[in-house]
């Protein structure tokens, strides 16, 4: 136990800390390198906007702004303070609808984007790994075939065209799903069968576009992983004793072949986490993807600064959970 | 070389579409030099006209022939992916080789760096940049910023490969002849691992390409330089597809699907080509 913990265990939780000292130091110090100050674009904005300012007023606004985006005191004592605020979880207003805090915004993003991505991300790396170890198990298996070459047809296309052109196909040339948002706009949100259904209904096209993609990947990795599986001595010797070729894949084959896809799910979360904020974009979905559009077109620097922020904690987070629960399927680890 | 290529062709199905589909693109790449006007001219043809043997993407609602724009878009996305390529291929080399052969504190410490950027979450630190570089994020820029982001992967699979390396013959030989550590990873072990950097620059065009995408997409990337990403904003601008010019975004998604296509197909096929366990399998033994 004790060899566990120092083995495997306490590298992980280093490294976790390490990838979120990391993310947060670089966005701290990217608005810094920028040649674009976020104080004066501010301020030349609202300039901009025609309304007739006093200096007076520019002056003390410019106070305020630079006091609220820590831009204050030497460079050091702005990164202590930026961590400051961040492990009190103040993230400051958000400029575009001005003062609510940025950390509520989000929050009510991020149901609506973990909602749709755990089940997809589930759905398609258990979908993925069943098929792609029939595959590489059968070989020869025509129907599988078929699956082959599909999901390698869509997998490299970019998440944004698929999810386009299947928005354009299912919302808008055969009209059967929504063209877009979570529920109609105007609906109340409330807890009850209706509106779980209408939830339901519109998540359906992105749930899908998600898992297609997904799938893919997933697949390809575990035929390979399957196919050289299928020449180990161990399954030989199952075959050999006549032992029914389901048990033989299910219990001899998938629990050792899956072992690389839970590390190689650690690996591509930080991709699918960005691939699923762009499917949110084109199907106008109230995560934390739309909430960047509309942030990048309000020209919302707090906001975008939460936004990155809380997807690298997530993200991280996510990983370490993940090589949390991995001792769990292999032994080797669990016992050393 | 050669011989290979000639192999490939004939034996692996996937490797022809690839060429056939890689060659396309290429084509439309090249037709930009030919092109009679350039491509941040407005208004030189008629607006909205459908796909025609006269325009045979059409022409959008900015006035602007569909194909010719294409033909600069794909050549600059060509470009990005190439310049991104190249600059994270070094990144990942240099950690790679270094990692794998010097071994013990440098290799711990470079592999945790390496392994946080491969959880950080990419594109949202890419829109807080472009973001604060909006105007100035030229096309060059962005595909230096995506070459700083895309090296981990690679990084760790040339790793893996020096550390087998290390331990063969021809290292111990040449660390006795008295061949000084940089130079030795560079000239003895560099050329195995190059077949594999192969594969995964390919792997890295799409991703690089991919991301161009989003973000111009969101409007993010300088919008006046034709893409495949700026080609469906300017198209989402102009709401193409509630004004029935759905053309307009059907000759990017076609151009990049035919790309993207061609890309991983190459990729899948010669990644099978380098590992020799899949070769045996095919023919039997």
């Amino acid at each position: 136990m004790r060899k566990f913990v120092l083995n495997y265990l306490v590298p992980r939780i280093a490294q976790y800390i390490l990838v979120i000292f990391l993310g947060v130091t670089l966005t701290f110090i990217i608005p810094r390198l920028s040649p674009n100050d976020p104080v004066e674009r501010q301020v030349s904005q609202l300039m901009m906007s025609g309304s007739h300012v006093s200096p007076e007023a520019i002056i003390a606004m410019r106070e305020a702004l630079t006091e609220m985006y820590g831009l204050s005191g030497s460079v050091w004592e702005q990164y202590l303070a930026f961590w400051g605020r961040l492990l009190r979880g103040d993230l400051g207003p958000s400029l575009s609808s001005f003062p609510t805090p940025v950390i509520q915004l989000l929050a009510t993003a991020m149901p609506w984007t973990f909602g749709l991505l755990i089940p997809a991300i589930l759905i398609s790396w258990i979908v993925g790994n069943i098929l792609g170890a029939i595959a590489g198990y059968y070989e020869n298996n025509r129907a599988i075939q078929i699956v082959d070459i599909l999901s390698q047809a869509i997998r490299p296309i970019p998440y944004y065209i698929v999810a386009l052109v299947m928005l354009a196909v299912f919302a808008y040339w055969i009209p059967i799903f929504p063209f877009s948002g979570a529920y109609p706009p105007g609906t109340r949100v409330e807890f009850s069968w209706s509106f779980a259904w209408t939830v339901l209904r519109h998540s359906i096209l992105p749930l899908l576009s998600l898992i297609l993609l997904g799938v893919g990947g997933w697949f390809v990795g575990m035929k390979s992983l399957t196919s050289n599986i299928i020449s180990e001595d161990y399954v030989v010797y199952a075959e050999v004793t006549g032992l029914p070729k389901k048990r033989i894949l299910s219990q001899y084959i998938i629990p050792n072949a899956m072992l690389p896809q839970i590390t190689g799910l650690a690996l591509q979360l930080g991709l699918i986490f960005s691939g699923a904020l762009i499917m949110e974009v084109v199907f106008g979905y109230p995560g934390m993807g739309t909430l960047t559009f509309q942030a990048v077109m309000a020209n919302d620097y707090t906001l975008i600064m939460g936004i990155t922020l809380l997807s690298i904690i997530g993200v991280a987070t996510a990983v370490l959970i993940l090589d949390l629960i991995y001792p769990l399927f292999d032994p080797r680890v669990r016992h050393q | 070389m050669l011989a290979v290529f000639r192999d490939l062709l004939r034996y692996d199905g996937r490797f022809r579409v690839a060429s056939l589909f890689l060659m396309l693109t290429l084509l439309l790449a090249v037709l930009s030099w030919f092109s009679p006007y350039p491509p941040t001219r407005t208004f030189m043809t008629p607006q909205d006209l459908p796909p025609s043997l006269k325009h045979p993407f059409g022409t959008n609602s900015r006035g602007q022939d569909l194909l010719w724009w294409m033909a600069f878009a794909v050549r600059n996305s060509l470009i990005l992916g190439v310049i991104t390529a190249v600059v994270s291929r070094l990144i990942a080399i240099f950690v790679g080789l270094v990692s794998g052969y010097r071994g013990g504190f440098i290799d711990r410490a470079l592999m945790s760096a390496n392994d946080s950027f491969v959880v950080l979450p990419v594109l949202p630190i890419l829109v807080l940049l472009s973001f604060l570089l909006q105007g100035q994020l030229s096309l060059v820029t962005l595909a230096l910023l995506l070459g700083l982001f895309g090296w981990p992967w690679d990084a760790r699979l040339i790793r893996a490969q020096v550390l087998s390396l290390k331990e063969r013959a021809f290292t111990r030989t040449a660390v006795y002849s008295g061949t000084p550590p940089l130079l030795l990873t560079l000239r003895e072990h560099l050329p195995f691992v190059l077949p594999v950097v192969f594969a995964t620059t390919i792997n890295n065009m799409l991703w690089s390409i991919g991301m161009e995408v989003t973000l111009s997409v969101l409007g993010l990337s300088d919008v006046t330089v034709p893409t495949i990403g700026t080609t469906i904003f300017w198209a989402n601008q102009h709401q193409a597809l509630v004004a029935g010019v759905w053309w307009w975004l059907a000759a990017p998604i076609l151009v990049a699907v035919v790309l993207f296509l061609g890309l991983y197909l190459l990729f899948s096929s010669v990644n099978e080509f380098i590992d020799p366990r899949t070769r045996l399998r095919r023919i039997g033994a």
